[in-house]
């Protein structure tokens, strides 16, 4: 019943990529939160958090990105996401926050800008 | 305490543990698309739904998995759509001060009242009397949905005479 969230993490030249799959809810968010707070710990140039396999975030998962985006402006670190599906940016609109957060296409493009 | 007149299409019955939300997204989902309710708005219905039962879990529960939590899903004939009701024996809440957050805030939390009203046609707070809290939800049909799902009966063609 507890199944863990898979995420996984690469680098791409100077970014970090964290690849979360499944739903990101309210018994997810805090594994996310972690692996956000220990890659933020390397102090990458930039962190890409690739959502191209999540098809379900509730308001815990957007308090998660929201504290991603906190923490890379106070550590002066680029943040994008990538991969973004229909679902989650319907979530993202709105709560008003997709203006917040700069959103590629595809990992390679977050990677690049 | 549940009524709306007859028995509901759906009735579930889970702990207030949020390991369990995913499969109750299912059911919604299931049951939304059998309604008429295409993607977007089953998204939205799945949404509120899951946000409702998950302040249920953190407020009213305080994040112990025992509670209970009861979920029932009506289909609605007029007009077309879905009745929900949510109801739990936690800790009640004063209807009046159920609100959404100022969005322009931007911080983490406090989002999911405002989904919910900012998703569904219907959300009504109240206290049980026997404790606890009851939210009555509904959503419609949008124009596309009820035309694709419900269409009119086409005009019989004039044969020649």
């Amino acid at each position: 019943m507890n199944i863990p969230l898979i995420i996984k993490s690469s680098t791409i030249e100077t970014s970090l990529v964290l690849a979360p799959q499944g739903d990101i809810d309210m018994s997810k968010a805090p594994a996310m939160r972690e692996a956000i707070k220990t890659a933020l710990e390397a102090k990458p140039a930039k962190l890409v958090i690739d959502l191209s396999a999540v098809t379900y975030v509730d308001s815990s998962g957007i308090a998660t990105l929201v504290e991603a985006l906190k923490w890379t402006r106070e550590g002066r670190i680029s943040l994008t996401l990538a991969g973004v599906q229909p679902r989650v940016k319907t979530l993202l609109d709105i709560t008003k926050l997709a203006s917040m957060f700069a959103v590629r296409t595809t990992v390679e493009e977050a990677c690049k800008t | 305490m549940v009524s709306m007149e007859r028995e509901p299409e759906i009735s579930i019955r889970i702990f207030s543990d949020p390991h369990l939300l995913a499969t109750v997204r299912g059911a919604i989902d299931g049951l939304a698309k059998c309604v008429g309710f295409q993607d977007k708005s089953r998204a939205l219905i799945t949404l509120a739904i899951d946000e409702a039962m998950t302040n249920v879990i953190r407020h009213g529960y305080g994040n112990q998995t025992s509670g209970m939590i009861w979920l029932h899903m009506w289909r609605s004939v007029e007009p077309r759509g879905l009745r929900i009701i949510i109801e739990d024996l936690g800790k009640a809440t004063e209807p009046s001060k159920i609100k959404g957050r100022n969005l322009e805030d931007v911080r983490p939390g406090g989002l999911g009242v405002h989904i919910i009203k900012e998703t569904m046609n219907e959300a009504t707070w109240e206290a049980r009397p026997s404790g606890g809290m009851r939210l009555t939800l509904a959503k419609w049909l949008n124009a596309e949905e009820l035309a694709a799902a419900y269409p009119s009966p086409s005009t019989p063609e004039q044969s020649e005479p």
